[in-house]
C-alpha cells in the first residue's frame, strides 16, 4: 500500500467539516492584512484538505501559510460549522516540521528554548536573575545589536525583571480568609511565573480573600501550548503527561477546580483530552480560568476603591478558545471607582500568539498597530488582559508610542481592590 | 508554468507589486472555487489591486494578453460567479476595503468593491445609519460581491435588495476604460445602466466604486418567534400576515433539521429542538404602531396552532435569533462534508405545498434535506447535505436539484432570488427564458463585453444546445 500523504492520517478527517462558506474570513487577522484567501482559515483548511487529497504538495508555500497563522481562532467563534481549527493547526504544524520545512538557526534556537529552558522553573529563575542584573547594569540594550531578529524583538519586548522575594516560589498550601467555601489548585505557568510573578501571588491573595483554600501542587510544569503551537506536539504530549500526574495526586484530585490565571495555559490544559485520549478528560474538566471561576462561585465584594478608566482587552484564547467573555468585565465592573470603557473590536488579536510576535515580527508589527490604535482611541489608564504574552505585547506597544498606558491582568485589580 | 504564463504573471506584478501577485500551487488551489466546492478550476493568476486605477492596468494587461479575467470579492457566492475558467486570472478586491466617504446628511457612502457588507452598517451605526440589504452572509461578503449578485437577505421584503439601494458606480469596462454610471443623488439622465450592471455577476465589468444609500435605523424593533409543530402551519401564518396588509421586515423559517444543526453550534440560541419548524418575524418602524401588531400575531399565531411565542426582550436576545437564523445555513456543515443550495423563489400561496414536494424529491432520491428560508418572499433554499467525493452520490445530488428547480418554475417561480445563476444555474436559463429573451441579454453583455474576456462561462448559456441539457456536474467550464 502507498504510503499516506501528508496531513492525511492526522488532520483530512476533520478538513471535512469545513463547507467553504467564508464566514470566517473576515475574522481573521492574517486574511485582513493580506487579502490573500491563503492566508484566510478557510483557505488553510483547503490547503490542509489539498495536501491529504494529494491535489497539491506540502510545499514552503503552503507552509509559510499555516506559520502566518497566529492561531488565535477567532475563525473558531465565527464558523457555524465547528471546524477545530486549532486542533488541526498544530497536526498540521507537526507535519510541516516532519517534513523537513523548517529549518534555520532561529528554528533551531527556538526549539531548543521551548524544550530545555521554558518547562525548567529553575533554568528559567537563573535566567531571569541573570537578565535582572544585565538590567540594572543597562546591559540589557545590548540584545539590540543581536544577529537574530527574533532575538532582538525578544529583548524590545521583556519587562523589567521583578525582584528575587517576588519570585519566591508560591507556597504549597494557603489557607481561606473568612469563611471557607473550597478547595482549589492553582496552575504557575512557566515565563510567567517569573516574569509576571505578582500576578500569580494576585491569584493567591484573591483566590484565599474569597474563601478558598489554595494549593500549588508540586511536579506541575510548562502547558505545552507553545511547543504544541510551533509543531512540537510530541513534547507538548510529555508535558501534558507531566502535568497529569501533578494534577491527580490524591490531594489535588479532590479539588474543586484547576484555576489558571493565563488564557493560552488554560485553552492548553482544557483540550489536555486531544493530546492525551483517554487519560485527559478529568484533569480538563476542572480547568477554570481565574476570572471564569470567580464569576461562578461569586465574588466578594472588594472593600477599596480603584480609581481608573480600564479597557478589559479579550485574550484570544480566552474568548475563542475558552468562550469567556463576559466572566472577567462583570468582576472589573463589581470595583469601586473602577469605570469600564469600551474600544473597538476588544476580541481581536493583539499578534503576541505566544512566539508569533518573535517568529513573524512584521505581521504581529501591523496587528498590535491597530490594536494600540484603537485602544489610545478610548484614553484609558489602564488595559486589563489575562495572558501573559498580550501582556508584554501590548505594554511594549504603549512603551513605543510613549503612551502612559499600564497594562495589567484583572487580577492584579482586584486585589488592588481587596488590599 | 507556460512561458506564456510567466510573462503574463511578469507584467501583472509590475501593476500590483509581487506579494499582490500570487501564481505559487498552493495560492492557486486555494480560488479554484467560491461557497460553490463543485465546478472548481484553478486560475492561472490571482492578483490583488489596491484602487481603480490598478484594476484599470490589470484589465488592461489581460486584454492584451488575451488572457480571461474574473472578479471576485469574499468568495462566498453559491453558484460558482467567482469561479475562475481554464487560464484565467483572478482579480481579487480583498484590499480595496476602504469607506471613502460617509455622507450622513444625504443618507450616502461611497465604498471600495471589498468593503464587507456588515462592516459598512457597523461603521454609520453610530449615525443611526444603516446598509440594508443584509444577506446571511454579511460578516464577510463584499459590496462588489453584493451589487454583482443582486444580494438580497431576510430584510429584503421590506426594504428591497440591493438594486434598490446602489445609486451610483464607478466601473472599469473589460477594455480597461473606467467610466461612472449613475449619480450621487440617484437620478440620471438615460439609460439605467446601474441597474443593468447590479445583478450582471461580474460579466459586464468590474465595480471598483460604488455609491450606495443609506436608511436610518428603525426608531422601534419587535423580533418574534414563532415555534410551531410542524413546517406547513408556520407556512400558513406567514400568509396570514401578509393577507392582513402588514409588512414586516422579515419573515424566515428554519426546520426542524437545521435547527438541530444550529443548536449544537457556535450559534445557538435555545431554539426548541422538538419543533416542526420556528417562524422568526421581525417588525419595524414607528415604535408607536408596533404593540398593535405583535397583538394581531399573537391572535393569528394562536389559530394556526403556535405552540410557543417568544418575543425577543431586548437587543441582546434579538441579536441571538438573528445569530441562530444567519449561522444556520453554515451550521449544516455539521451534517455532511459539503452542502448543495438552491435558490428558487415561488408565489408565496404556493409554499406548503412546493415544500411538500420538494421533500418527496428528496425522499426519492436518498438525499438529507433541510429547509431555512426567506419565507415572506417566498424565497426557498433547500439544502442538501452531501459529500461530493462519492461520483453517485454527487449524480444524486445534481439530479434531485433539477427536478427541484423544475418543479419551482412549473409553479410559477423563478430560479433565483439572490444567489446568482453563476456557472451553476447558467444552463437552466432555458427553463425560464426563451432563446429570444436570452439573445437581448446576450446582447447587452456583448455590448461591454464585445470580446467576452470578462467573466466568461458565468449567467448566460454557454452555447444553444447547453440551454436544454444543464446536467453537469464537475464538468470543466471553457471559457466563453
Ligand atoms: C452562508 C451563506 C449565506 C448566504 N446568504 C445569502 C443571503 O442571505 N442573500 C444573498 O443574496 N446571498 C447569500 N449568500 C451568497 C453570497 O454571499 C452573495 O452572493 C454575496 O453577494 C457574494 O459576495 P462576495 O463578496 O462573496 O462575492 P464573490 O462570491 O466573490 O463573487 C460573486 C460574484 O460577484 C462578482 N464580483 C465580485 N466582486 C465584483 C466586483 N467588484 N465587480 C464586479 N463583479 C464582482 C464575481 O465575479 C462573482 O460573479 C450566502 C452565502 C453563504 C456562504
Ligand atoms: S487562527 Fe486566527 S490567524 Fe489563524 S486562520 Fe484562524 S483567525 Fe486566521
Ligand atoms: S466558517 Fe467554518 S465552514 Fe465556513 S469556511 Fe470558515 S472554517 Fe469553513
Amino acid at each position: 500500500m502507498a504510503a499516506p500523504r501528508p496531513l492525511e492520517r492526522n488532520v483530512y478527517t476533520q478538513t471535512l467539516d469545513c463547507i467553504h462558506c467564508g464566514l470566517c474570513l473576515s475574522a481573521c487577522p492574517t486574511y485582513v492584512v493580506t487579502g490573500r484567501e491563503s492566508a484566510s482559515p478557510r483557505g488553510r483548511v483547503y490547503l490542509m484538505r489539498g495536501v491529504a487529497e494529494g491535489e497539491i504538495e506540502l510545499d514552503p508555500v503552503v507552509a509559510s501559510e499555516l506559520q502566518l497563522c497566529l492561531g488565535c481562532r477567532a475563525c473558531e467563534s465565527a464558523c457555524p460549522s465547528g471546524v477545530a481549527y486549532g486542533a488541526m493547526l498544530e497536526r498540521a504544524r507537526e507535519s510541516v516540521v516532519d517534513a523537513g520545512l523548517r529549518r534555520g538557526p532561529a528554528r533551531w534556537l527556538e526549539r531548543w528554548a521551548l524544550r530545555h529552558i521554558v518547562p525548567h522553573r529553575r533554568r528559567l529563575h537563573a535566567l531571569a536573575s541573570l537578565l535582572a542584573v544585565l538590567q540594572r547594569l543597562r546591559l540589557d540594550r545590548l540584545v539590540f545589536r543581536l544577529p537574530l531578529e527574533s532575538l532582538r524583538r525578544a529583548g524590545s519586548l521583556l519587562p523589567a525583571v521583578p525582584g528575587r522575594l517576588d519570585r519566591r516560589p508560591l507556597p504549597a498550601f494557603s489557607a481561606a480568609e473568612g469563611e471557607r467555601r473550597g478547595r482549589v489548585a492553582l496552575f504557575e505557568g512557566c515565563i510567567a511565573s517569573e516574569l509576571f510573578a505578582a500576578i500569580n501571588h494576585a491569584t493567591l491573595r484573591v483566590l484565599t480573600r474569597n474563601g478558598f483554600d489554595v494549593v500549588v501542587p508540586r511536579g506541575q510544569t510548562c502547558c505545552g501550548a507553545l511547543q504544541a503551537h510551533s509543531g512540537d506536539l510530541s513534547f507538548a504530549r510529555k508535558l501534558a503527561r507531566e502535568n497529569l500526574v501533578a494534577f491527580s495526586a490524591r490531594d489535588t484530585a479532590a479539588v474543586d477546580a484547576l484555576v489558571v490565571n493565563s488564557a493560552g495555559c488554560g485553552a492548553a490544559l482544557r483540550e489536555l483530552e486531544q493530546w492525551l485520549p483517554g487519560e485527559g478528560a478529568a484533569v480538563a474538566a476542572k480547568v477554570r480560568d481565574v476570572c471564569e471561576f470567580l464569576d461562578e462561585v461569586g465574588l466578594r465584594p472588594p472593600p477599596h476603591r480603584v480609581a481608573a478608566r480600564v479597557c478589559y482587552d479579550d485574550p484570544c484564547h480566552l474568548i475563542h478558545a475558552q468562550g469567556i467573555a463576559a466572566a472577567p468585565r462583570r468582576l472589573l465592573a463589581c470595583i469601586e471607582g473602577l469605570e469600564l470603557v469600551s474600544h473597538a473590536e476588544p476580541d481581536s488579536c493583539c499578534g503576541a500568539a505566544g512566539t508569533y510576535n518573535l517568529t513573524q515580527p512584521d505581521m504581529s508589527r501591523r496587528i498590535l498597530d491597530a490594536k494600540i490604535t484603537a485602544l489610545e482611541a478610548a484614553a484609558p489608564d489602564i488595559v486589563a488582559t489575562g495572558n501573559p504574552g498580550c501582556l508584554l505585547q501590548l505594554q511594549a506597544g504603549f512603551d513605543e508610542r510613549e503612551l502612559p498606558i499600564r497594562v495589567l491582568h484583572p487580577v492584579e485589580l482586584l486585589e488592588a481592590a481587596y488590599r | 508554468m507556460s512561458r506564456g504564463h510567466a510573462a503574463l504573471i511578469e507584467r501583472l506584478a509590475r501593476v500590483v507589486g509581487s506579494s499582490h501577485c500570487l501564481s505559487s500551487p498552493a495560492e492557486l488551489f486555494a480560488y479554484e472555487c467560491d461557497a460553490l466546492t463543485l465546478d472548481a478550476v484553478r486560475p492561472v493568476a490571482v492578483v490583488l489591486p489596491e484602487d481603480a486605477e490598478q484594476v484599470s492596468r490589470l484589465v488592461g494587461v489581460c486584454g492584451e494578453l488575451g488572457h480571461p479575467f474574473v472578479p471576485r470579492g469574499a468568495g462566498t457566492g453559491l453558484s460558482g460567479g467567482a469561479h475562475p475558467v481554464e487560464g484565467a486570472v483572478v482579480i481579487g478586491c480583498s484590499r480595496m476595503r476602504r469607506i471613502l466617504e460617509v455622507d450622513a446628511e444625504n443618507r450616502l457612502a461611497v465604498v471600495q468593491p471589498g468593503v464587507v457588507n456588515a462592516d459598512l452598517s457597523a461603521a454609520v451605526a453610530h449615525l443611526g445609519l444603516c446598509y440594508a440589504p443584509d444577506p446571511s452572509s454579511q460578516q464577510a461578503c463584499t459590496i462588489g460581491g453584493n451589487i454583482a449578485e443582486n444580494s438580497g437577505g431576510p430584510h429584503t421584503l421590506k426594504y428591497g435588495t440591493t438594486t434598490n439601494h446602489v445609486l451610483g458606480l464607478e466601473l472599469v469596462l473589460p477594455d480597461g476604460e473606467r467610466v461612472r454610471l449613475g449619480s450621487k443623488s440617484g437620478f440620471a439622465a438615460g439609460y439605467d445602466l446601474v441597474g443593468a450592471v447590479v445583478g450582471s455577476e461580474g460579466t459586464l465589468g468590474i465595480v471598483t466604486e460604488a455609491t450606495v444609500r443609506l436608511v436610518p435605523l428603525p426608531e422601534g424593533v419587535e423580533t418574534l418567534l414563532a415555534v410551531f409543530p410542524d413546517l406547513q402551519s408556520a407556512c400558513r401564518l406567514v400568509g396570514r400576515v401578509i393577507g392582513a396588509g402588514m409588512i414586516p421586515a422579515s419573515l424566515e423559517i428554519i426546520d426542524q433539521r437545521t435547527i438541530a444543526a444550529v443548536e449544537a453550534s457556535a450559534y445557538a440560541a435555545g431554539l426548541p429542538l422538538d419543533a416542526g419548524a420556528v417562524l422568526l418575524i421581525e417588525l419595524d418602524g414607528a415604535a408607536c404602531g408596533l404593540a398593535d401588531q405583535v397583538a394581531s400575531i399573537r391572535e393569528f399565531a394562536a389559530s394556526e396552532g403556535v405552540r410557543e411565542l417568544r418575543v425577543a426582550r431586548d437587543e441582546d436576545e434579538r441579536a441571538l435569533f438573528w445569530r441562530a437564523r444567519k449561522g444556520s445555513f453554515g451550521a449544516m456543515g455539521r451534517l455532511a462534508p459539503d452542502i448543495y443550495v438552491h435558490d428558487a423563489v415561488v408565489p408565496r400561496s404556493k409554499l406548503p405545498d412546493v415544500l411538500e414536494r420538494i421533500c418527496q424529491i428528496a425522499d426519492r432520491y436518498q438525499l438529507q434535506l433541510s429547509n431555512v428560508f426567506h419565507a415572506g418572499d417566498g424565497n426557498l433554499h433547500p439544502i442538501i447535505s452531501f459529500d461530493r467525493r462519492s461520483d453517485e452520490e454527487l449524480g444524486r445530488v445534481v439530479a434531485a436539484g433539477r427536478e427541484i428547480l423544475e418543479l419551482c418554475v412549473a409553479a410559477g417561480g423563478v430560479l433565483t432570488g439572490e444567489h446568482g445563476v453563476g456557472v451553476e444555474k447558467r444552463d437552466y436559463m432555458g427553463l425560464i427564458f426563451s432563446a429570444a429573451d436570452l439573445a437581448a441579454m446576450t446582447h447587452l453583455r456583448d455590448a461591454f463585453n464585445p470580446t467576452g474576456i470578462c467573466n466568461p462561462g458565468k449567467l448566460l448559456p454557454v452555447t444553444r444546445s447547453c440551454v436544454e441539457s444543464g446536467s453537469k456536474a464537475r464538468a470543466r467550464v471553457s471559457p466563453g
